[in-house]
């Protein structure tokens, strides 16, 4: 399947509550439902290339993408305390393109909207945003490309 | 189609993974008195050298505060010339106060927490004026008060009049917020027992409040904490003793139910 359409069947079957819990129905096992979700997002958001060396430090920097709040990383192991509640990103850039990995730092509510993952490039829809925060999204498009080329070395040895 | 659909189910189940894993870790020891039925204190996710500090009443550091509460008791002040043990005599009518707050006030049509219910007694019985939030006093008040319900279990009323308060603290705690939009229970519930980079993620108990956390380098209420997981997630915090905190403390002395009176608790 070409993946380059908003909305996508996905089969589901039942095996994810995160993903289940969001159908009004009840879905029961085995049963395919409709999931209409987006997957990528292709386009950058600037024109300037993502710079890795900067996306690493946005990726561990605790005031921008703080990824290792949630996420392991073997390639920051200099860093201490990964957190364990989201999947190892390593090898990330091998189960998922370019294009994936942007909307899932974008808005990963977009292919599960049931996810604990902040959307890094939005700011609508939240609620009772302090004000020192309000109307602004957590990362820049840029450190959004920035640590999307990042997350482009990571690939499986 | 396989690409795109294994991968959102291998997505979601990683993320269930990561949960399962922290509680069936968890499980695997006896709690004691600490742990009823799957709810679990924040003792059970402390250090072993943070526990005990807890256990050692010379240790805890806490226990200052209940001294600062024991000598308020006998203390006279007010323009009715009254203390504490004026109208209640020794601390020991004390126990068992502790489980069931916060409770609901008919007069106030609203609830009160213990805080909120030894300021009544200052400003009406004691015609003296009321401790601040996170004062010293206050919070020395309050574990003095609590503490004489060491060990007994939290018993909160949420039915009858109780009922529109419960909704409304559980509508809180599942409510996303902040610039994170994270939920209450999306760290607690989901996550619990989880890594979340240094700090290992409890089920968010209010059964110790309130605790001596070594970060404050002192003791805190219980809405302090709120407002601290608040603004973990960027979101704007509620006042100290707000409605909406009120109703959020139900629903969280709620989710323990049964677990014993820690006050004072030691954190992290
Ligand atoms: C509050 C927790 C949290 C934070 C912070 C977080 N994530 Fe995630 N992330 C998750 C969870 C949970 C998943 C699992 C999939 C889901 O929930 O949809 C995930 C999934 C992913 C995935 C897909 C991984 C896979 O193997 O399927 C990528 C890529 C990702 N995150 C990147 C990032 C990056 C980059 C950052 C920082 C900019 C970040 N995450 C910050 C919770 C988080
Ligand atoms: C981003 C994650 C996160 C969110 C969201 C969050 N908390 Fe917490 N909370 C923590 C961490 C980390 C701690 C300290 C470790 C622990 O005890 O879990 C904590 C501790 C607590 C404690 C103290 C538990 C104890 O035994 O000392 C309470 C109570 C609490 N949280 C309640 C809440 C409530 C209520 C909300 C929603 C308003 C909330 N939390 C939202 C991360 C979070």
């Amino acid at each position: 399947m070409k993946m380059t359409t908003p909305i996508v069947a996905a089969m589901v079957f039942g095996a994810s509550m995160a993903l289940t819990a969001t159908f009004s129905g009840p879905a029961q096992a085995g049963e395919p439902v409709e999931l209409a979700a987006m997957t990528e997002m292709a386009k950058p958001l600037t024109d300037q290339a993502g710079d890795p060396a900067t996306g690493k430090k946005v990726f561990s920097n605790r005031k921008l993408g703080n990824c290792l709040a949630c996420h392991s990383l073997q390639a920051m192991k200099e860093q201490p305390f990964h957190g364990e509640v989201a999947p190892p990103l390593d090898g990330v850039a091998s189960r998922y393109s370019i294009a994936e990995l942007r909307l899932r730092v974008v808005n990963p509510k977009a292919i599960n909207p049931e996810t604990q993952m902040p959307a890094y490039f939005r700011k609508d829809g939240l609620h009772r945003v302090m004000d020192k925060f309000k109307d602004k999204t957590i990362l820049t498009a840029q450190q959004v490309e920035d640590l999307v080329a990042y997350l482009g070395t990571l690939k499986e040895e | 189609m396989g690409n795109t659909s294994s991968k959102l189910i291998l997505a979601g189940c990683l993320a269930l993974t990561a949960c399962f894993a922290g509680k069936a870790f968890a499980a695997d020891k006896n709690w004691g008195q600490y742990q009823v039925e799957d709810r679990r204190s924040g003792y059970t996710f402390a250090a072993p050298e943070t526990r005990a500090m807890q256990d050692d009443n010379f240790q805890n550091p806490g226990m200052l505060w209940a001294e600062i509460g024991e000598e308020l008791w006998e203390k006279t002040e007010g323009e009715a010339g009254k203390a504490c043990a004026s109208c209640h005599n020794g601390p020991e009518t004390m126990k068992g106060v502790a489980v069931s707050y916060p409770k609901y006030v008919a007069e106030k049509k609203n609830l009160e927490n213990l805080e909120q219910r030894i300021n009544r007694c200052r400003t009406e019985n004691m015609k003296a004026k009321p401790w601040k939030y996170e004062s010293k006093e206050l919070l020395g008040m309050t574990v003095f008060v609590r503490n004489q319900s060491l060990g007994m279990p939290i018993n909160v009323k949420v039915d009858g009049d109780y009922a529109p308060f419960f909704e409304k603290g559980k509508a809180f705690y599942e409510q996303r917020r902040g610039q994170l939009d994270l939920a209450c229970k999306h760290c607690h519930e989901d996550f619990e027992g989880g890594q979340l980079r240094a700090n290992i993620l409890s089920q968010g108990q209010g059964n110790g409040f309130p605790v001596y956390r070594l970060k404050w380098s002192g003791v805190g209420s219980l809405h302090r904490r709120f407002r601290g997981c608040n603004k973990q997630v960027r979101s704007k915090p509620y006042g100290y003793g707000s409605d909406e905190y009120l109703a959020l403390e139900l629903y969280v002395m709620w989710r323990g139910r049964g677990l014993p009176v820690e006050t004072p608790a030691v954190r992290n």
